[in-house]
């Protein structure tokens, strides 16, 4: 079993070892993102109480919901560490730069979404921070956010986003994030797989684009939510 | 003669690896739209010899586009701006007359300067002396069919042996990794049957030797594929990952 473990931690301190964690835990936060964007569209049911509801339920996992969240924790960190070794190791690689430097095209996959990774990563680490900070741990019953449904008396979630969205730099600041997390999935997502050896030349065009399409998506599922409290000013 | 042109040239001057390196601009008047780019070199150095100054290196042997020996970054690319063609192929006629070009070498910690233009690039027969080979006994030539390969097969390796170790993969990689470079020869000879016996070894060994030279990690920018003169797709860094990860958790000493 030691042996195993140290033969565990040399392939993943490996550059392919590197790649293959960075792609699985970037993959693991894209369907997270997904299920979070997917619970976030409950608002625009028809049922008023959708929403709360379905925040409520994943409260009520007890155990199982800090397993996946201690799990997300992991990954974050796992991402965000091996991300900052491989922009370290990027600039000890070559310590002298061009003095002109430019892509030579397709079929190149440099985009300033692929240059940026590091930046728009780190900007997303500080927002998750803040984001977790204010909802999560936000106001919640015992400062008055309840409401009842079903004869229960549950966290008001739905209304602490509304106010949340009434501040312009929530309802703008939010969906600029959003929009930086989509920057960073046009390269992340079709880089995550061919980072798992699941590239052909074949397939790279249609996935690429594919990715690209998934992360607009992703990020207008979310940015939907605060414009549209912003605007009818949370009137519901 | 219509063909004359005149063309600027700024480009990087170091006199050894320590030294402190600059860029100088020169004037060639004579140069000629036939010409190759490394013939303009030429002719700025028979120039420069006029003047009594040094000669400005450069790498170069075969000048056919096959030797792997020439290679700079011309303004911004390397090889130059035309696709799929080494230094030595790109011709003069893609220039207007009285343009500048700027000309620097392979830029990476591995790849240190000897001089001007030429960089030592021994860290790629280093990575390919790990385990880029296939071992054979030695005595009589074995007939060429004693082994059946499949066509597709050696189409595929032939795509991936078609590497001539130029490094444009890497100097124009913004990480500096080996990547395309060490995924050709693994993909290569995981394509053959003459590959098999070594193939665990073999990629194991070679990326372990890509990380120690101090090449950077691949980012999977697919510039590397772009610039090279051969066209070798990064199909090639994802066998390598997926040579690699069944090789390490097989059993495979790592």
């Amino acid at each position: 079993m030691g042996d195993y473990g140290r033969k565990v931690k040399v392939i993943f301190s490996s550059p392919i070892g590197r790649k293959v964690l960075t792609g699985i835990t970037g993959l693991g936060l894209t369907v997270f993102v997904i299920g979070h964007m997917l619970g976030n569209l409950t608002y625009f049911s028809s049922d008023p109480n959708a929403y709360n509801s379905y925040s409520h339920t994943l409260i009520s996992l007890g155990p199982l919901l800090y397993i996946v969240e201690l799990g997300l924790l992991a990954f974050v960190i796992v991402h965000i560490v091996l991300g900052v070794k491989i922009y370290l190791g990027k600039k000890a690689a070559r310590p002298v730069d061009y003095a002109e430097y430019k892509s030579a095209g397709e079929p190149s996959r440099q985009s300033s979404s692929s240059r940026t990774m590091i930046v728009t990563g780190l900007i997303l680490m500080v927002f998750l921070v803040f984001h977790i900070l204010s909802f999560k741990y936000g106001p919640g019953m015992a400062e008055g956010y309840v409401v009842m449904v079903d004869g229960e008396e549950i966290r008001d979630l739905k209304r602490l986003m509304e106010e949340k969205f009434q501040h312009p730099l929530y309802a703008f600041g939010y969906p600029a994030v959003m929009l930086l997390l989509a920057f960073h999935l046009r390269h992340g997502i079709w880089s995550a797989l061919q980072s798992l050896g699941a590239m052909t030349p074949r397939l790279t065009p249609l996935i690429y684009t594919l990715g690209g399409v998934l992360a607009a998506l992703i990020a207008l599922g979310f940015l939907v939510l605060p414009l549209w409290i912003f605007f009818s000013g949370g009137a519901s | 003669m219509a063909d004359r042109m005149t063309i600027h040239l700024k480009i990087w001057r170091q006199e050894g690896p320590d030294a402190p390196g600059r860029f100088e601009r020169y004037t060639v008047e004579d140069a000629n739209s036939h010409m190759s780019f490394l013939e303009l070199l030429d002719v700025l150095n028979e120039q420069l010899i006029r003047e009594g100054t040094d000669p400005v290196e450069f790498d170069h042997d075969c000048r056919e586009g096959i030797c792997g020996s020439c290679g700079v970054v011309i303004d911004g690319i390397a090889h130059g701006p035309q696709r799929r063609t080494s230094a030595c192929q790109l011709h003069m006629r893609h220039y207007a007359d009285g343009d500048t070009i700027v000309v620097e070498p392979w830029r990476a910690k591995a790849f240190p300067i000897v001089r001007d233009l030429v960089v030592d690039r021994a860290a790629m027969d280093r990575i390919v002396e790990a385990g880029g080979y296939v071992s054979v006994d030695t005595g009589g030539a074995p007939d060429a069919n004693a082994i059946p390969v499949p066509k597709v097969s050696s189409d595929e390796a032939f795509d991936y042996a078609a590497c001539i170790g130029c490094g444009a993969c890497i100097a124009a990689c913004p990480n500096s990794s080996a990547s395309l470079f060490t995924g050709a020869k693994i993909a290569h000879l995981a394509a053959l049957p003459q590959g098999h016996p070594e193939r665990a070894r073999r990629v194991v060994r070679m990326v372990e030797k890509m990380e120690a030279e101090g090449f950077g990690d691949c980012s999977n920018h697919a510039e590397c594929e772009a610039v090279c003169p051969k066209g070798i797709s990064i199909s090639a860094i994802a066998t390598m990952r997926r040579e690699y990860m069944k090789a390490a958790f097989a059993g495979q000493d790592v």
